[in-house]
C-alpha cells in the first residue's frame, strides 16, 4: 500500500476518484474544500477560513488531530491544508516576525510528520500558489505562480542526489503522478507528466529495472494524454493541426518502440534509452500546444475593441450634446455611416473576389472604424477650433461623479458581486440628490419662506413648480420602493455568507398549503393592482375613453390576460396536488395558458402599431368661440372686490347665451371638432406597449416575482414624476433630457435586474423559464433560448421600450402643473379673475409644434442612454481584459462582461423600437390629422383657413387651443379643440 | 461733494471687515474645539474602560464621541453666542425652548434611522448599531442647527437653499453639514470590499469624521 500525506494540494479529480476506488481519504482544514468536495471524505475536521486575519484557528485545529489521525491506520490518503502561511501573507508580508514565527510552526510540523512517516508513505508538501513582495496573490508574476514542492519517503526516493538548482516542475503534472503512486487511473483531462523520478525502483540494484519502471509509468500517463488529446481534437477545432499530426506520429512511435521493449527484455538498452526521452518529448509537446491555444489573449483585438468601444461613447456624448443645440441637422450624420457601410461591403467584395480569408469580425470593427473617423475629424475640424473641451463635458458634476463610482466599481470584484446593493445605494443617492436640488434650487417652497426679511430685495427665481409635500413624497415612496425590492435579492455564488430570498422561489416549492393561499393571493392581488393601475393611469389621462382597438384591447383584453395569468399560476403552483384523472387536462392547460397570453399580448402589440392614436373625436357644432367657466359663488355679495368680481360674469353669461342663440339660428355657423386625449398620445402609446410586454415577462419568472413588477411599475412612475418636478419646458426650442434622468433610469434598470432575481452568473440563470408554454419533451431549441434571454433580460427589454418616457413625461406633468395653478384658494380677488383666453395645457402636442426639435431629442435621448450602458459595458470590458490573470476573472469579470454586453444588445435593440413606436404613433398622428382636415373639406363648411394649410402640410395647418367647452367631458383637461373657422 | 459719503462707507466697510475678522477667529476656534473633542473622546475613554478600543467596542467610542460634541456644542453656544439672543427670556420659554429642541432632536435620530433602513441597512439585525449612527450623525448635523437657529425648522431650510446664507456663521453651519453627509455616505464605500476587517460589517463605517474634518479646515479659508 502506497500512502502519502499531501498538504494544501488542489487535486480535484483525483478527489472525485477515491471513494469509488475504496480509498479512505481524511481531510483536515479550510472548510472550503467541503463545498467542492462534498462527500468525498471518510472522515473530515473542516474550521472556518473566511477570516483573513485569523492566523490560528486552522492551523491549530490541525495540529491538534494531525498527530493521532496519523498513528491510527484509518486512513488511506491524509490531506491537511495549512491556512495560516497564507493569511499571514496577505495580513501581514512575507519578511514580518509573524511570518517567521508561522514558518517555524510548519517546520516543527513537517519534522514531527517526517519522524511518524513509515515505509511505505510518501509525504508531499506543496503550495497552490506563491506570494508577491507584499504577500498577495492571484497575479501572473513569477513570484506568485511559483511554490515549492517537497516529496519525501522513509525509502530511498530518488536514484541520485537531486540538484543545487531545482527541476521545476509544472503543477498538472502531481496529479498523474500522485494517482499513479495511489494506483488509480490518471484523470481523463489531465495532461501532465509524471514525475519520473519518484518511479524508480531504488531498492533494485540493477538500473534498467528503474528505467523500465520509468517507462512504464511514462508509457501510460502518455496513453491516457494521447486518448484525450483524440478525443479533443475530435470535438474542438483550435489545436494546430500539423502540430496535432506530428505529436500523434512521435506516440505511436514511442509505443511501438515500448512495445518492442516489453516483447523482447534482451538487449534493448538502446531502446530504453531512446523510449523515455521519446515519451517525456510527446508529453511536452501536449502540454506546450495545449497551453498555446488555450491560455492566449489576443491582446490587439482587446485593445482595438476597447478603442473601439470608447470611441463609439464618445460619439455618443458628441452628437447628443451637439443635438441639443438650435442648428443641429441630421445630414451629416447620416453621411459617415453610409460612408462606412458602403467601405466595408467594398472591402468584404475586393477580399471575397481575392479569395482573402478575413474574420467577420475584423470587417465589422472596419466598417465601424470607417465610419466612425470621418465624422470625429469632421466633429474636430469644426470643434476643435471653436469650442473649449470642458463643453464636450456637459454633465453636471455630481452625476458625473456617480457615474464614475459606477464605472469604477466594475473594476472591483467585490462590486461586481454586490451589484445588487450597489446599484439601488447609488440610486437612492441620486433620488436624495435630486430633492435635495430641488429644495436648493427654491422649487419646493414657496418663496416667502426662503427670504429674508432683513434683505428683502432677495427673490427666488421663481415660484415653486411643485409643492415641497408633492416631491419629498415622491421621494420617499420612490425610497420605499426601492427598499422594498430589495427583498427579492438572489446571492452572487462567490458571496461567502449569504442566503437567497425565499421569495423567489415558485410558488410550487411552498410546502404549507395555507402560506401557498395566501402568497397566491398576493400574487394575483398585486397583478390585478397593476392592471389597475395602468386603468387608471389612462383613464387619468383620459386615453381610455377613446372608441379605437388598442384602447378596447386595453379594457377588455388586459383583464383576460391577466385572468389567464392567475389561471397558469394557479395550475403550476398546484400540479402536484391535482387529481390523476385530471393530471393531463392540467399540463395541457398549463402549456396552452401561456400561450394564449402571449399570443393576447402580441395581437395587442400589433393592434397598438396598427392605429397608435387612441384620440375620441367629436365633432360639435355650434360651440361658442370664447366661454368662461363660471365660478361657483354663493349668497350676497359682501365687498367691493365680490361685486366686482360677480357682475362681470353675469354679464358674460348673458352675453354668451345669446351670442349661442344667435348662432344657432345661421345655419352650421361653427364647425368645430374636438379631439380629446391628445396632449398624452404618444406616451399612452408607449405605456400600453410597456404593459403589454410585461405580461408575457411576468409568466416566465417565479410568481412572486409579481410584486416585483408592480413594484417596477410603481417605481419608475414616481421617479418620472420626481424627475419631471426638475426639467423645465422650453416650449419652442430644443428639447433635452437631463443627464440625471437618463443615469437614474440605466440605473434603475440594472437595480430592476437583480430585483428580479438575477446575477450575472451562469448558474443563477433561470432556465426553467425555457419550458413556459413549451410542452416538455421538446429539446432546447431557440424557442428556449429565447425565452430564457427574455427571462433573464426582462428589465433591460422594459427601461429600454420606455425610455422615450423620459422625454415625453415633463410634457404630460405640464398638466397637473397648470391644473395646480388654477386652484389658489380664493381669496384674492384677482385671481378669480382669470384671463378669458387661458389655454389648454398642449402637453404632448408641443413637441409636434416643432417636428424638427423632437426627432432631435428622440435621437439625443437614445444616444445618452446607449452612452450610460455604454460606458458600464466598456468598463466591463477594460476591467476583464486588465485584470484577465486575476483569480476571479472566470468567476466573477468574464461572466459579468458577457451578461452586461447582451443586455446592451437588448437594451439597444428595446431602445430602437421605443422610439420607433414614438415615432409610428407621430406618423400616425400626422396623417389623422390629414384625414381630419379632409373630411371637413368634404363637409364644405367654410374651412378656408384649414383647407389652405393643410395643403401644405398637415403640420402648418396646427389646430389652436381654446378653453374647454365644458369641464365634465374632459377628464383632466387634457383635450384639444380643433376650430375650423377663420 | 461726495467725499464725507464715501468716507463714512468706508468707515462702516472696514467696520465689517474687522467683525468679520473676529468671527472669522471665533469659528477658528470651534472648530478646532470641536475636533479636539473628537481626539480626545478617542483617548480619554481609554484610561477609564477597560478593553476599550475604536474598532472593537465602536458603540461605547460613538455615544461618548456624540456627547462630548454636543457638549462641547452646547458650551460653545453658550459662551460665543452667534446669534442675536431672543427678546423673551422668561423661564417657561427657556424651558419649552429646550424641550422642543429635545423633541427635534430625537425626531432627527429617528428619521436618519428610517433614512438609513431605506438605504439598505437591515431592519432588525444591528437596530443598535444603526440608531448609533444615526445619533452620532444627528449630534454632527441637528445639533450645531439647534444652537445656532433654534427650533426653527423654516430658518432650516432656508439656510440650506442657495441664497439663503446671510452670515458667516450660517455659512459655516451648511458647510458642516452637508460635508457631515456627504461624509457619511463616503463611509458605505468600504463596506463591500473583501478585507474582511471588523469595521466593515457595521452598517456603515466610521470614517466620515476625518472628511469633516478636513472640510472644517478647507471651510475657514
Amino acid at each position: 500500500m502506497n500512502s502519502l500525506s499531501c498538504h494544501y494540494q488542489d487535486a480535484e479529480d483525483l478527489s472525485a476518484a477515491f471513494p469509488g476506488l475504496g480509498r479512505r481519504v481524511v481531510f483536515m482544514g479550510d472548510e472550503t474544500w467541503n463545498d467542492l468536495f462534498p462527500g468525498v471524505f471518510s472522515q473530515a475536521l473542516f474550521f472556518p477560513s473566511f477570516n483573513v486575519r485569523d492566523l490560528e484557528t486552522v492551523d491549530n485545529g490541525i495540529m491538534k488531530h494531525l498527530y493521532p489521525t496519523m498513528d491510527s491506520d484509518e486512513w488511506d490518503v491524509l490531506i491537511t491544508h495549512f491556512l495560516g502561511v497564507d493569511h499571514c501573507g496577505h495580513k501581514h508580508d512575507p519578511y514580518h516576525p509573524e511570518m517567521a514565527k508561522k514558518l517555524t510552526q510548519m517546520d516543527k510540523m513537517i519534522q514531527g510528520l517526517v519522524k511518524r512517516l513509515k515505509n511505505d508513505t510518501l509525504l508531499v508538501v506543496t503550495g497552490d500558489h506563491g506570494m508577491t513582495i507584499s504577500g498577495n496573490h492571484g497575479g501572473e508574476s513569477e513570484l506568485e505562480t511559483s511554490a515549492a514542492l517537497f516529496l519525501y519517503s522513509p525509502r530511498a526516493l530518488f536514484p541520485s542526489a537531486p540538484a543545487e538548482e531545482p527541476e521545476i516542475i509544472p503543477q498538472i503534472s502531481l496529479v498523474p503522478t500522485l494517482a499513479l503512486l495511489l494506483g488509480l487511473p490518471i484523470p481523463f483531462g489531465n495532461i501532465g507528466e509524471v514525475i519520473a523520478e519518484v518511479f524508480s525502483e531504488i531498492e533494485d540494484s540493477q538500473p534498467r529495472f528503474s528505467a523500465l519502471a520509468q517507462a512504464s509509468a511514462l508509457h501510460l500517463n502518455a496513453q491516457q494524454v494521447s486518448r484525450f488529446l483524440h478525443t479533443y481534437s475530435a470535438t474542438a477545432q483550435d489545436l494546430q493541426v500539423q502540430e496535432l499530426h506530428r505529436l500523434q506520429k512521435l506516440f505511436s512511435k514511442a509505443s511501438a518502440d515500448y512495445q518492442r521493449l516489453l516483447q523482447s527484455p534482451q538487449g534493448a538498452e538502446a531502446v530504453l534509452q531512446t523510449v523515455i526521452p521519446e515519451l517525456q518529448q510527446f508529453l511536452r509537446g501536449v502540454r506546450a500546444m495545449c497551453i498555446e491555444s488555450w491560455a492566449r489573449f489576443s491582446l490587439v483585438r482587446m485593445a482595438g475593441g476597447a478603442a473601439l468601444l470608447a470611441a463609439t461613447c464618445f460619439l455618443c456624448l458628441l452628437v447628443s450634446q451637439w443635438a441639443t443645440s438650435p442648428a443641429f441637422y441630421f445630414g451629416p450624420l447620416l453621411k459617415p455611416t453610409a460612408s462606412g457601410l458602403s467601405g466595408a461591403m467594398v472591402c468584404a467584395g475586393l477580399l471575397a473576389s481575392t479569395g482573402l480569408k478575413l474574420d467577420s469580425m475584423v470587417l465589422g470593427a472596419m466598417a465601424a472604424v470607417g465610419s466612425l473617423l470621418p465624422f470625429l475629424w469632421k466633429a474636430w475640424a469644426s470643434w476643435g477650433s471653436k469650442r473649449p473641451l470642458a463643453s464636450l463635458l456637459p454633465m453636471p458634476g455630481p452625476v458625473l461623479l456617480l457615474l464614475l463610482i459606477r464605472f469604477a466599481g466594475f473594476f472591483s470584484d467585490s462590486y461586481i458581486i454586490t451589484e445588487a446593493r450597489v446599484a439601488p445605494f447609488l440610486l437612492i443617492s441620486l433620488i436624495l440628490l435630486l430633492v435635495a436640488r430641488l429644495h436648493w434650487e427654491g422649487k419646493l417652497l414657496p418663496p416667502k419662506l426662503l427670504s429674508i426679511p432683513r434683505l428683502g430685495f432677495l427673490t427666488p427665481a421663481g415660484p415653486p413648480q411643485y409643492s415641497a409635500m408633492h416631491a419629498v413624497g415622491l421621494g420617499v415612496g420612490l425610497l420605499l420602493c426601492i427598499r422594498l425590492a430589495g427583498l427579492f435579492y438572489r446571492c452572487h455564488e462567490e458571496t461567502p455568507v449569504c442566503s437567497s430570498s425565499p421569495l423567489l422561489s415558485p410558488l410550487r416549492s411552498t410546502v404549507d398549503g395555507r402560506t401557498k393561499n395566501l402568497w397566491y393571493g398576493a400574487c394575483v392581488g398585486a397583478l390585478v393592482a397593476l392592471l389597475a393601475s395602468v386603468r387608471l393611469w389612462l383613464h387619468c389621462y383620459g386615453n381610455l375613453k377613446s372608441p379605437e382597438p388598442p384602447v378596447l384591447f386595453v379594457r377588455w383584453g388586459l383583464p383576460l390576460m391577466g385572468l389567464g395569468t392567475a389561471a397558469y399560476w394557479a395550475l403550476a403552483s398546484g400540479a402536484d396536488e391535482a387529481p390523476p384523472r385530471l393530471r393531463a387536462l392540467v399540463s395541457g392547460a398549463s402549456v396552452m395558458l401561456p400561450r394564449a397570453v402571449a399570443g393576447l399580448a402580441a395581437s395587442g402589440l400589433m393592434l397598438l402599431l396598427w392605429r397608435p392614436v387612441t384620440v375620441l373625436v367629436k365633432a360639435t357644432t355650434g360651440a361658442p368661440r370664447t366661454r368662461t367657466v363660471l365660478t361657483p359663488f354663493s349668497g350676497p355679495p359682501t365687498s367691493q372686490a365680490d361685486l366686482d368680481y360677480v357682475v362681470p360674469q353675469i354679464y358674460r353669461h348673458i352675453q354668451e347665451e345669446f351670442r349661442g342663440r344667435l348662432e344657432r339660428t345661421k345655419s352650421q355657423g361653427l364647425l368645430t371638432v374636438a379631439a380629446y386625449q391628445l396632449g398624452s398620445v404618444y406616451s399612452a402609446a408607449v405605456v400600453m406597449a410597456l404593459t403589454l410586454l410585461a405580461f408575457p415577462l411576468l409568466l416566465l419568472h417565479a410568481e412572486r416575482i409579481s410584486l416585483v413588477f408592480l413594484l417596477l411599475f410603481l417605481q419608475s412612475f414616481l421617479l418620472l414624476h420626481l424627475l419631471a418636478a426638475g426639467i423645465p419646458i422650453t416650449t419652442p426650442g430644443p428639447f433635452t433630457v437631463p443627464w440625471h434622468a437618463v443615469f437614474a433610469w440605466a440605473l434603475m434598470a440594472t437595480q430592476t435586474f437583480y430585483t428580479t432575481g438575477h446575477q450575472p452568473v451562469f448558474s443563477a440563470i433561470q432556465w426553467h423559464a425555457a419550458f413556459v408554454g413549451v410542452s416538455e419533451s421538446r429539446d432546447f431549441t431557440w424557442l428556449s433560448a429565447f425565452l430564457v434571454g427574455a427571462n433573464t433580460f426582462a428589465s433591460h427589454i422594459l427601461f429600454a421600450v420606455g425610455c422615450p418616457l423620459l422625454l415625453l413625461w415633463p410634457f404630460l406633468c405640464e398638466n397637473q402643473g397648470s391644473q395646480k395653478r388654477r386652484q389658489p384658494p380664493g381669496n384674492e380677488a384677482e385671481a378669480r379673475v382669470r384671463p378669458e383666453e387661458e389655454q389648454e395645457p398642449r402637453m404632448e402636442m408641443r413637441l409636434r409644434d416643432a417636428p424638427h426639435h423632437f426627432s432631435a431629442a428622440l435621437l439625443q435621448l437614445g444616444l445618452k442612454y446607449l452612452f450610460v450602458l455604454g460606458i458600464q459595458i466598456l468598463a466591463c470590458v477594460l476591467a476583464a481584459s486588465i485584470l484577465r490573470r486575476h483569480l476571479l476573472v472566470w468567476k466573477v469579470f468574464a461572466p459579468k462582461f458577457i451578461f452586461e454586453a447582451m443586455g446592451f444588445i437588448v437594451s439597444s435593440v428595446g431602445l430602437c423600437l421605443g422610439i420607433a413606436l414614438v415615432m409610428r404613433v407621430d406618423g400616425a398622428v400626422s396623417s389623422w390629422f390629414r384625414q381630419l382636415v379632409l373630411t371637413q373639406q368634404k363637409a364644405g363648411e367654410q374651412s378656408s383657413l384649414v383647407c389652405t394649410g393643410a395643403g401644405l402640410s398637415a403640420r402648418k395647418a396646427q389646430p389652436h387651443l381654446l378653453p374647454p367647452c365644458s369641464q365634465d367631458l374632459l377628464a383632466s383637461g387634457t383635450s384639444l379643440f380643433y376650430n375650423s373657422r377663420s | 461733494m461726495d467725499w464725507p459719503l464715501s468716507d463714512t462707507s468706508f468707515c462702516i466697510a472696514t467696520q465689517e471687515n474687522t467683525m468679520k475678522d473676529t468671527d472669522i477667529k471665533k469659528l477658528l476656534y470651534t472648530h478646532l474645539l470641536c475636533i479636539f473633542s473628537i481626539i480626545l473622546s478617542i483617548f480619554i475613554p481609554s484610561f477609564f474602560l477597560e478593553n476599550f478600543s475604536i474598532l472593537e467596542t465602536h458603540l461605547t467610542w460613538l455615544c461618548i464621541c456624540s456627547v462630548s460634541v454636543t457638549a462641547v456644542n452646547l458650551v460653545l453656544y453658550l459662551v460665543v453666542k452667534p446669534n442675536v439672543s431672543s427678546k423673551r427670556s422668561s423661564l417657561s420659554y427657556k424651558v419649552t425652548r429646550f424641550l422642543k429642541c429635545c423633541i427635534y432632536f430625537l425626531t432627527s435620530c429617528f428619521f436618519f434611522h428610517v433614512i438609513f433602513v431605506l438605504y439598505g441597512a437591515p431592519l432588525i439585525e444591528l437596530a443598535l448599531e444603526t440608531f448609533s449612527l444615526a445619533v452620532i450623525l444627528s449630534t454632527f448635523t441637528t445639533i450645531p442647527c439647534l444652537c445656532l437657529l433654534g427650533p426653527n425648522f423654516k430658518a432650516w431650510l432656508r439656510i440650506f437653499s442657495r441664497n439663503g446664507v446671510t452670515s458667516i456663521w450660517e455659512n459655516s453651519l451648511q458647510i458642516t453639514t452637508i460635508s457631515s453627509f456627504v461624509g457619511i455616505w463616503l463611509g458605505a464605500f468600504p463596506i463591500p470590499l473583501d478585507w474582511g476587517r471588523p469595521w466593515q460589517n457595521e452598517n456603515f463605517s466610521l470614517d466620515y469624521k476625518d472628511s469633516i474634518h478636513l472640510f472644517r479646515k478647507l471651510q475657514q479659508y
